[in-house]
């Protein structure tokens, strides 16, 4: 058999897939369930939103770090018969991989539709921040040459990161702490999130230090909760009632050299976005010009950051002032993590960003605005708080989105999304 | 098996893992080595240890002595420590310290960024006095803390014989006189 069609081309499924249905847990300290009950909370709202039965969903797959459940407990609770699953380690920037590796077990055949979900306890079972039983683990191998030397949580991992992009760039606190503050605006307008208070610069570098240079608000929150989206063809995608948010692109999971130890090969203020963009963009057809929307990592102020620069939405350098110029705040030229991400709203290694993004596209952001008497929201673009009359977080006439997923400098990975 | 409690850790070397075994002996005798690859091509050092080289993929290697003496290349200072016998050492540095063996090489960028905390001359973590002396620059040399038989810890004090840059880039910001 002959063709013309360059299969091992990235643009060979460009906009053939596509998100059909998104759900989320609470965002609380104190679940007070286990993450199996968790897992089918997030499935079962994806499930109704997209208004997808059981029967019609046949792959599964999620993510974790030795703290969530695996598949077939919940499609076996759920009803769901699995012609595929994977459960894999992971932890940030897993949810963009997942999805490109669910296109693919269904353009191989092996099943036609895939939850991807992840469940955790994040706060009242395994901190991320590495308290309690994990900071007691025996060290061994490579964390000799980090955990012992006190090098351990995410925070202190990437310090040295972040630290040099200041010193190289002369990149400020003030400046990133904007990120804080703009995700914090965000926040106050989602009625889901776990801090909703909009805070200030002189909050964020007024509170205590936790490894210079990033000081408390500069940190994400640890929370409980679910998160789950569900991925088909584009032939199934308009079968289901919400308008499919389609996949032109995805990346996952791209390194930069000396992955064992990334600070072996520099800059090390440079993260894997600068690999990345070179993968999504082409895979996508489209560049950073063309995103109106982004969902960049908040583990850190830093990590939004970092990405967003190293991406191409400024020039290498100019992170700080890209942040702090108020683009990427709603009604800004190029909103980001509109949620309040993993900062404000709740951390999901991820997922809650993909999720927004997948509501923004669709016009449906779960803000303060009205419904009408169809269900569908009545936005007013009236970005103040509430109490000041506002409460919307939609985003206008969106027709593109980017996902920047990071698990640390060195890993990260990207989706992107257009409205179907 | 080298193992010892360190901090409030049990530090361990397993029996099978061959390459960090040599590498914390030669720490253990206060002797820095690294591997070098025997490939008569490539014959570059590696830092941290692994089990091939990343330049040439080569397996074989031979340990060599390294000047273990370097320019702080960047850094973490933890005020909120997590590990509880890290708390009463907070502030404690952890220092990426770039050496001057192999720097900028095979490329610009390259360098053996080998990491460790601020300790005292004599291998005491350093003080919030000592911490507000050390940044970006600041001129370093390897001393040992020494965990077990077998098993040494490099770290990192100011290298009083070096000329230190008048003032090594800190963070801007300072957090109760560090
Ligand atoms: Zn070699």
């Amino acid at each position: 058999m002959t063709t013309d069609i360059d299969a091992t081309a990235g643009k060979y499924l460009r906009d053939k897939y596509a998100i059909i249905g998104v759900g989320e847990t609470t965002y609380t300290r104190g679940s007070g369930m286990t993450t199996r009950a968790l897992g089918t909370w997030a499935i079962k709202n994806a499930m109704d939103d997209a208004g997808i039965p059981a029967s019609e969903i046949d792959g599964m797959m999620s993510y974790s770090g030795n703290d969530s459940t695996a598949s077939p407990m919940l499609a076996g609770d759920l009803g769901i018969r699995l012609n595929f699953y994977m459960d894999v380690q992971g932890g940030g920037s897993s949810s963009e991989a997942l999805i490109g590796l669910a296109i693919g077990a269904i353009e191989a055949g092996m099943c036609e539709t895939v939850v991807v979900f992840r469940s955790m306890n994040g706060y009242s079972q395994v901190r991320i921040g590495g308290t309690g039983a994990r900071a007691s683990v025996p060290v061994g191998g490579d964390a000799l040459h980090s955990a012992a030397y006190g090098w351990f949580s995410a925070g202190q991992n990437f310090s040295p990161t972040f630290m040099r992009h200041m010193y190289d760039y002369g990149t400020t606190p003030e400046q990133v702490a904007m990120v804080k503050v703009i995700h914090s605006e965000h926040a106050s307008n989602n009625p889901k999130a776990y801090y909703k208070q909009r805070v200030t610069v002189e909050d964020v570098v007024n509170s205590r230090m936790i490894c210079k240079p990033l000081h408390l608000l500069d940190c994400c929150v640890e929370t409980d909760n679910a998160t789950a989206l569900i991925v088909t063809s584009v032939d199934r995608a308009y079968d289901y009632q919400q308008l499919p948010a389609r996949i032109l692109g995805v990346a996952g999971r791209v390194c930069k050299p000396r992955i064992d130890m990334h600070f072996q090969h520099g800059p090390i203020s440079t993260v894997a976005g600068h690999y990345i963009k070179d993968l999504i963009y082409r895979n996508a057809g489209v560049g950073p010009e063309d995103i109106q929307c982004t969902g960049a990592y908040d583990a850190f102020t830093f990590t939004s950051m970092l990405q967003l620069e190293d991406y191409g939405f400024c020039k290498k350098g100019e992170g700080g002032d890209y942040v702090s110029s108020g683009i990427m705040r709603l009604g800004g030229e190029r909103p980001n993590n509109t949620s309040g991400g993993h900062l404000c709203e709740g951390y999901t290694h991820g997922m809650n960003m993909i999720i927004e993004n997948v509501r923004q596209l669709r016009g449906e952001v779960d803000c303060y605005c009205p419904l009408d008497d169809q269900g569908k929201r009545i936005h007013s673009y009236n970005y103040a708080e509430p109490a000041a009359g506002g409460g919307c977080r939609q985003v206008p006439d969106l027709e593109i989105t980017q996902n920047l997923g990071w698990a640390m400098p060195g890993t990260g990975s990207s989706l992107i999304m257009r409205k179907g | 098996m080298p193992q010892g409690e360190y901090l409030g850790m049990t530090l361990t070397v397993l029996d099978l893992d061959n390459e960090n075994l040599a590498y914390f002996q030669h720490c253990a005798d206060h002797d820095f080595h690294l591997q070098q690859c025997a490939d008569e091509d490539c014959g570059l050092v590696r830092y941290p240890p692994g089990t091939a080289c990343p330049w040439c993929s080569g397996r074989e290697f031979n340990w060599v002595p390294v000047d273990a003496r370097g320019t702080v290349h960047s850094y973490g200072e933890v005020h909120h420590a997590i590990q509880p016998a890290f708390r009463a050492r907070a502030p404690y540095m952890i220092l990426l310290v770039e050496l001057d063996t192999q720097s900028g090489v095979p490329t610009e960028h390259e360098a053996l960024r080998v990491a460790g905390n601020l300790v005292d001359a004599d291998g005491n973590f350093a003080t919030p006095e000592l911490v507000r002396q050390v940044g970006i620059g600041s001129r370093m040399r390897m001393v040992f803390a020494d965990v077990a038989e077998g098993l040494a810890l490099p770290h990192w004090t100011l290298d009083e014989e070096a000329e230190q840059p008048e003032s090594p880039w800190r963070y801007p910001q300072e957090v109760n006189g560090v």
